[in-house]
Formats: structure tokens, C-alpha cells, sequence
């Protein structure tokens, strides 16, 4: 059967093919949907761990049981879960455990775009990388067959255009396919946990141990790495021979039609044997690799010499017009079909913004206009650093901004500054530095911003939704009884459209000069789908001041003389009504920013 | 279909489908035959974003994104995203533009100005040969929800390409939600309609 699967949905069929049975991660563009789509295959158990490192143990755990385990993460998650693939990798495991790995080239959602083939290197394990949506699902076969083979992690490495490009899968089989000989739960087993304290345990003299284990590991996967199959050479023209993985191959391919190939599906530990092999059958090897120099710095190393970095950019994502024209200025193929063209004058940009009706919107105007220093982290809620609220001044992984505005604290800057944090990177990385701040004797206000789900990513559950991913209820963990139980005093949760409360408590807590916690709790609007009438301007009233147009609404528009609200995008939240100062904006009654008691709630 | 290969480009703003117009375009290819890829950005898009969406139908198709300068049709949602494209059209492509316009975030502010239609219709002619005008946001209000734009456009983009209606139609039908399959059906229709009757115009470039 043909069907067209993007990256990730192959990846979770892969999965799901190979006996996967324990499934974790945590939401991550562009790797979210893998766990999305595995969650829904018969039989199979998957959650959204709290955070990465946690997902990493959850499928440890599975996998020193005997079960398959598939752990699922974007690039910067792996830094959370580094420690945990350190010692997986000494330890080893008894049934399979495969990381999908998405790097973001391009950082079209994310804070950087590192490059994890390092992480094969520096942890010492196996990294597969697929270059279509066929691949992904085989792959996901092949690094479990490794794990098992060669007791040890895998990665996959995927990337933004792998994992949300479709393309099309020819499916040999619905349901599960057989993968090597162990896996036991796969087959239907009960798992059993076979006790070996010198191979789990890692403390200092069962470790020294493992370290020579991994290094003869390595060793074994390198001879491997020269006969996989998924390593091998395409025979064209001997003028030019490339080498290149995954999407980049794909771009090669367009660009470098009759070139001699190496593609390589294994890309650590890399094969040096095929590159002698290709080396000796070409004039001219070019490495085609997004990012690093990862490949190139191997090949060189061996002494070979190689076009690589001085041609292609180290930096953004590769599309096959950089490719082709990186060529073309290197003399590696003719002139670029075109010259990269100009069609005009520059064009208005398009950034995201908040959602009409978004939640987060009162809370960055409140702190605009109490000119707040925010330390902020990654969510939705980052838009709020966007023109026109201009109101996050630090942002640079989750759960950063609450230790960020501790240690200004301890520098003695405090005056007006507070952490904001949403609830699932609360749960993710902002526990911690929550304690450290009572710890040690910090003032700060920390803002929960409280939407009981992670939007961002497209409303995964989340330990403060009541519902875990296979969509059954569960304990939602109550975000106040845990900052009181740490010890927090003064605590207090708003609504965050009810504009005059949300000024009157942040103010409050700024000049209190004691730590404190303010939760803002509405449910994401976007995601219950709440809608109200929209809301209209009275042009007669209005007086032009321009003061809804600075809560950066995307429906409200600058028009002669005033402005005007485009009904078919407008939520109807009411924020703009609330704010204006003459009174020209009508909102319906019992919207969210001017429900009965709108700002005195009493909560 | 005879040649060898087909390279779409659709362009919008989050919310208004384009994804799922992607999605419809990439299976009708797989239905003709072609090898399919399609390729685009989820994440940023669902706040009002740009998102464009690259669908390739061809014999082999290596990269998921098409080349600049080679996309045979240019399918705008929404008529400043199109224009943003234009340099991704071949010369001698085709462009099919919603008349539909939703200002970004400067243009309400009052600090950058919304291109007029004869601006956008100069900068696609710098590429296009042809030039298509639908309104489909329109029509879909009449139909009772604006979002159904994209798949109107798809409906007047089926007879450009001369395909039979019923070869587009299942496959709209499998891939959005049962609840709304009639409602999109309708939508295809009356974008086929727009297109038979020739209400849309056509503005002929100098190529």
C-alpha cells in the first residue's frame, strides 16, 4: 500500500511496526507529532513526561524491563536529557530503546540550531538519519534491531523538514513486523527485570567497567557502520563524488543529477572504509551537510581532501536553491537556473501573534504599562516580546526566566523585574529555581502564566490538564498547593482578563519585597474553542488616542480618523473595550474581560 | 497527465487552510500517478503567521521544497502572501490569487502600507504569464465560513488544470472531517463554478 506519511507520522508507524511499547517525550517542534500519532496505535502505552530528561528515564526504565522503547524530543530537549543518555549509554539496556532526535536548522521554532550528531560523537552513540518519510519508518526497524544487537541507545536524527514534509510510504504490512530476536514484551511476553548491579549501577568502580564496554561497543558499530546497507555508493559520473545524509541528500540529488554518491543513513560512527572507497573512484568529493562540519571534519582528519564548509553555509537551513547556487559559486556546476531574483520593493512582514482573544495579551499589557523587566522562557507567551507590547526582556530556554530574575536579584537589580512561566514549562524546568528563590532569600515575583495545556506546540495535555496523552482523566496537579507546599506565602491567582485586577495584584506584588507567586489561570481559548460576539467600534466616540492598537491585536486596524475591528477575526474577549479610554469599543456582556465582577473577582 | 513534472506553491496566513489545501493537492497528485513530497513549517503558523506550502508532483521527486524560480503554479490564499512568493515562480508560471486581504500587524499600526491590487498584479507579472483573480473568501462567506476559501480555490485550480471534478472530490472528502465534508464539497463546487463560467478574471501578462 502507497500512502503519503509525513516524517513523523512514519516515524510512529516505524515505532509501532517495530514493538515498540513504552512511548515518552515531551512536546517540541518539530518533533511533537511523533508522539502524537504513536499514542494512537492499538496497545501501546505513551505519555508526555514533564520534561525530556524524565521521558529519557521513563524509557530506560522500559527498556532495562525487556519492553521497546521509543523516547521522542526536539534538539534543545536533549540537552535536558542529556545526563540520562550519558549513563544509558554505559549501562546499556536489555530491550531496545531508540530516541527520535528533530533538529531545527533554520530555528523556524527555536532558540538555537545546534547540531546533535555531536551528541552521537559525545556520547558514544549510534545516530541514524533518514532522508525521507520511507526511511523514517524503516529506520525506526533498523535502530531497534541495533540497540538490541549492540546493547546500547540509538538515536534517530530527524530534522524540520523531514519530520513535516510529506512524502510517499509503501507499507509492506499493517500491523507489527517482526524486528531481531529479543524484545520479549514485543512478542507478547510478560517483561522481566533481570537484576545485574555492576552493569546499572553507576557508581565510580562499576563504571570504569562500562567505559572500556562502550569504547569496544564503539568499535563493533564502526565495522558495522562500513557494511549497513543503509551506508552505501550510488555509481555516477567519476568527475564529481558527493557525500551527504538525510534532507541534504535530497537537495544534492536535485542539484548534482549524474554525481557519484555516498549516502549515508548511518552518520555515527562513520564508515572510513566507504570513504577510501569513494575517494578512490572519483576526482573531487564534496560533503553536502547541513549545519556543522560533522562529516567533513572525519574525512579530513583521515586526510582526504574535501570541498565542504568553505562551499556550503554553516549556518540556516538548506533549500536546493542554496544548495545549486553555493555550487554554482564554487564552480561545481554551471551558472543557477536563474539568478536569485528581485520582483520588487520590500513587503510588509508577517510575524505570529497572539491570538485574538489570547489570555496572555492583558498580562504583557499590564506589565507594559508597569514597566516591568520580564525574564521570560519559551511558550506562547514569548510573542509577548513582539512589537507593539514590547514587553519580555529575556528569553532563552523554558524555565530560564526564574532563575534569570534571581540572580539580577542578587546583583541588586529587583526593582519592578519578575519571571514570567507557563504552566507546562512550570512543570518542564521551573520547579527548581522556584525553590532556589526561597532557598536563597530571594524577593522575586514569579507570574505563572496558566493555560492548562502547552499551546504552543499545538495543545499537548500537560500535568495541569487532567487528561494524560492516551486521553485519560487523571490528578491535575494544582499549580498553588505546589508553590505553597514549597513554601511560598504570599500566592495569589487572577484571571488574566480581567485587566483592572491583573494591574492592581501585579503592582502589589512588585513593591511587596517579599517572593511571591501570581498564577493568571484561564484555559487557552484557542484550544476550548471560546468565542464571544465581536467586538464593535462607535466611531462618533471614538477619539483616535490609538491605545487598543498597542495590545498588538491582529483584528483591530488603524483606519482615518479612528479604527476598526474585523469581526470575522475578533474573539470577542472584550480587552479592547476594557481598555479603551473613551468608552468607543463595545463589547458583549459576560466575555471573558467583562464577565459579571470583571475585575474585583474574588478569588 | 503528461508532463513531467508540476510544482506548486501555496502561500497564506495561519488559519485560512492552507495546509489542508497542501494536503488535498498532495494526495490528487498521488491519485494522477505522480511520486508526491510536500513540505512546510507547522508551529509559528497557527498566531497569524505567514505559511507558505510547497507541493511537488513529478516522476522522482528528490527535495521536499521546490527551487526558487521554478514553480509552475502559485496558489495565493491570501494576496500579500502571494505577492511575497512571486520570485519562487518560474517565468511563464501561473499565479491564482484569492482576493482576499489580511493586514499584517504594521499595516494596522499604521506603519507600513498594504500593496494595492494593480502592485500586486505588476510584481506576479514579473514572473506570471497568467494571472488568475478568485474570489473565494466571498464565496466561502456566502457558503457560511470564510475558511472554506482555500478549498474554493482548489475547485476553480481543478479546472485550470482541466481535471474532472469527481476525480478531486473523494479525495476532499477523505481528508477532512466527516462533519464537514458537505460544506467543503459545496465550497470545491463553487469554486469549479467560478472557474467554468469565467468569472474570474483572467489579467494577461506581457511575459
Amino acid at each position: 500500500m502507497k500512502k503519503l506519511m509525513t516524517g513523523n507520522e512514519a516515524f510512529a508507524l516505524g515505532a509501532y511496526q517495530a514493538g515498540v511499547v513504552v512511548g515518552a517525550g515531551y512536546p517540541g517542534t518539530p518533533s511533537t507529532e511523533i508522539l502524537m500519532n504513536f499514542a494512537r496505535y492499538p496497545g501501546v502505552y505513551a505519555e508526555w513526561s514533564p520534561n525530556e530528561k524524565v521521558a529519557l528515564d521513563v524509557g530506560v526504565g522500559a527498556a532495562y524491563a525487556g519492553g521497546r522503547a521509543l523516547v521522542t524530543t526536539k534538539h534543545v530537549g536533549l540537552n535536558v536529557a542529556a545526563d540520562s543518555l550519558f549513563y544509558a549509554v554505559y549501562t546499556g539496556l536489555k530491550g531496545g530503546l531508540v530516541i527520535i532526535n528533530a533538529d531545527d536548522p533554520e530555528m523556524h521554532s527555536s532558540q538555537n540550531e545546534q547540531d546533535n550528531r555531536y551528541y552521537a560523537k559525545f556520547a558514544m552513540v549510534p545516530m541514524l538519519e533518514p532522508s525521507d518519510s520511507q526511511e523514517a519508518l524503516e529506520f525506526v526497524r533498523l535502530a531497534m534491531e541495533i540497540s538490541e544487537t549492540f546493547d546500547t541507545p540509538v538515536i534517530i536524527r530527524s530534522n524540520t523538514r523531514l519530520s513535516h514534509s510529506k512524502s510517499v510510504v509503501t507499507i509492506e504490512q499493517e500491523g507489527m513486523v517482526a524486528v531481531g530476536e529479543g524484545g520479549e514484551a514485543a512478542a507478547g511476553e510478560r517483561p522481566v527485570y533481570e537484576r545485574n548491579i555492576p552493569k546499572y549501577v553507576m557508581v565510580p568502580g562499576f563504571a570504569r567497567q562500562r567505559h572500556p564496554v562502550v569504547l569496544e561497543r564503539m568499535a563493533c558499530l564502526t565495522s558495522y557502520a562500513e557494511t549497513v546497507p543503509v551506508n552505501h555508493i550510488m555509481q555516477g559520473s567519476p568527475k564529481l563524488g558527493i557525500i551527504a545524509a538525510g534532507v541534504a541528500y535530497q537537495y544534492a540529488r536535485e542539484v548534482f543529477p549524474d554525481a557519484t554518491f555516498l549516502k549515508l543513513g548511518m552518520v555515527y560512527p562513520l564508515p572510513s572504509e566507504l570513504f577510501k572507497k569513494l575517494v578512490s573512484q572519483v576526482e573531487r568529493v564534496v560533503v553536502v551537510e547541513e549545519l556543522e562540519p560533522f562529516i567533513e571534519e572525519h574525512v579530513r582528519l583521515m586526510g582526504i581532501p574535501v570541498m565542504g564548509k568553505e562551499v556550503f553555509s554553516r549556518t540556516g537551513e538548506f533549500s536546493p536553491d542554496k544548495v545549486r547556487y553555493s555550487a554554482a559559486r564554487a564552480g561545481l556546476v554551471d551558472s543557477p537556473l536563474q539568478a536569485p531574483p528581485e520582483v520588487g520593493p520590500p513587503l510588509p512582514a508577517r510575524p505570529p501573534m497572539l491570538c485574538p482573544g489570547c489570555a496572555h495579551r492583558g498580562i504583557f499589557y499590564a506589565l507594559q504599562r508597569l514597566r516591568a523587566v520580564v525574564l521570560g522562557d519559551i511558550g506562547c507567551y514569548t510573542l509577548g516580546a513582539l512589537p507593539p507590547l514590547n514587553a519580555m526582556h529575556t528569553c532563552g530556554c523554558m524555565g530560564a526566566g526564574v532563575g534569570v530574575v534571581h540572580g539580577m536579584d542578587r546583583v541588586g537589580v529587583r526593582d519592578r523585574t519578575v519571571a514570567v512561566i507557563g504552566d507546562s514549562t512550570l512543570f518542564h524546568s521551573g520547579i527548581p529555581p522556584l525553590i532556589n528563590i526561597l532557598y536563597n532569600r530571594g524577593v522575586s515575583t514569579v507570574i505563572v502564566l496558566d493555560n492548562r495545556v502547552t499551546a504552543m506546540t499545538g495543545h499537548q495535555e500537560n500535568p495541569g490538564s487532567g487528561i494524560t496523552l492516551l486521553k485519560e482523566p487523571t490528578q491535575e496537579i494544582s499549580i498553588e498547593n505546589l508553590v505553597r507546599g514549597i513554601g511560598f506565602t504570599k500566592v495569589d491567582v487572577i484571571n488574566p482578563y480581567h485587566f483592572p485586577e491583573v494591574v492592581r495584584v501585579l503592582r502589589e506584588h512588585m513593591d511587596c519585597g517579599q517572593p511571591s507567586v501570581v498564577i493568571a489561570r484561564y484555559p487557552c481559548i484557542l484550544h476550548t474553542r471560546e468565542k464571544y460576539p465581536p467586538c464593535t467600534v462607535d466611531r462618533e466616540t471614538c477619539n483616535d488616542c490609538g491605545n487598543c492598537l498597542r495590545i498588538g491585536c491582529t483584528p483591530i486596524s488603524k483606519v482615518d480618523g479612528g479604527v476598526d475591528i474585523d469581526g470575522a477575526l475578533c474573539n470577542g474577549c472584550g480587552l479592547c473595550a476594557v481598555i479603551c479610554p473613551s468608552g468607543a469599543i463595545k463589547a458583549a456582556g459576560g466575555t471573558p474581560a467583562t464577565g459579571i465582577n470583571a475585575g474585583q473577582a474574588n478569588y | 497527465m503528461a508532463r513531467g513534472k508540476v510544482d506548486i506553491l501555496l502561500a497564506g496566513v495561519g488559519g485560512q487552510g492552507t495546509i489542508l489545501a497542501s494536503d488535498i493537492l498532495a494526495e490528487v497528485g498521488l491519485q494522477h500517478g505522480y511520486d508526491v513530497k510536500k513540505a512546510e513549517v507547522h508551529g509559528m503558523s497557527q498566531r497569524g503567521g505567514a505559511v507558505e506550502s510547497h507541493v511537488r508532483w513529478g516522476e522522482r521527486v528528490y527535495s521536499p521544497q521546490v527551487e526558487a524560480g521554478q514553480v509552475d503554479y502559485l496558489l495565493g490564499l491570501e494576496m500579500l502572501e502571494a505577492a511575497r512568493w512571486t520570485n519562487y515562480l518560474a517565468v511563464g508560471g501561473v499565479a491564482m490569487v484569492n482576493r482576499h486581504r489580511v493586514a499584517p500587524p504594521s499595516v494596522n499600526l499604521g506603519t507600513a502600507v498594504y500593496p494595492s491590487e494593480e502592485e500586486i498584479q505588476q510584481r506576479l507579472a514579473r514572473r506570471a504569464s497568467r494571472i488568475w483573480w478568485v474570489d473565494g473568501t466571498t464565496v466561502a462567506r456566502q457558503l457560511g465560513n470564510q475558511t472554506l476559501a482555500g478549498v474554493v480555490l482548489l475547485g476553480a485550480f481543478s479546472g485550470l488544470l482541466g481535471d474532472p471534478e469527481d476525480f478531486w472530490l473523494p479525495v476532499i472528502e477523505r481528508l477532512v472531517p466527516a462533519k464537514f465534508a458537505e460544506s467543503n464539497r459545496a465550497a470545491f463546487s463553487a469554486g469549479r463554478k467560478l472557474w467554468m463560467e469565467g468569472v474570474s478574471q483572467c489579467a494577461t501578462c506581457v511575459s
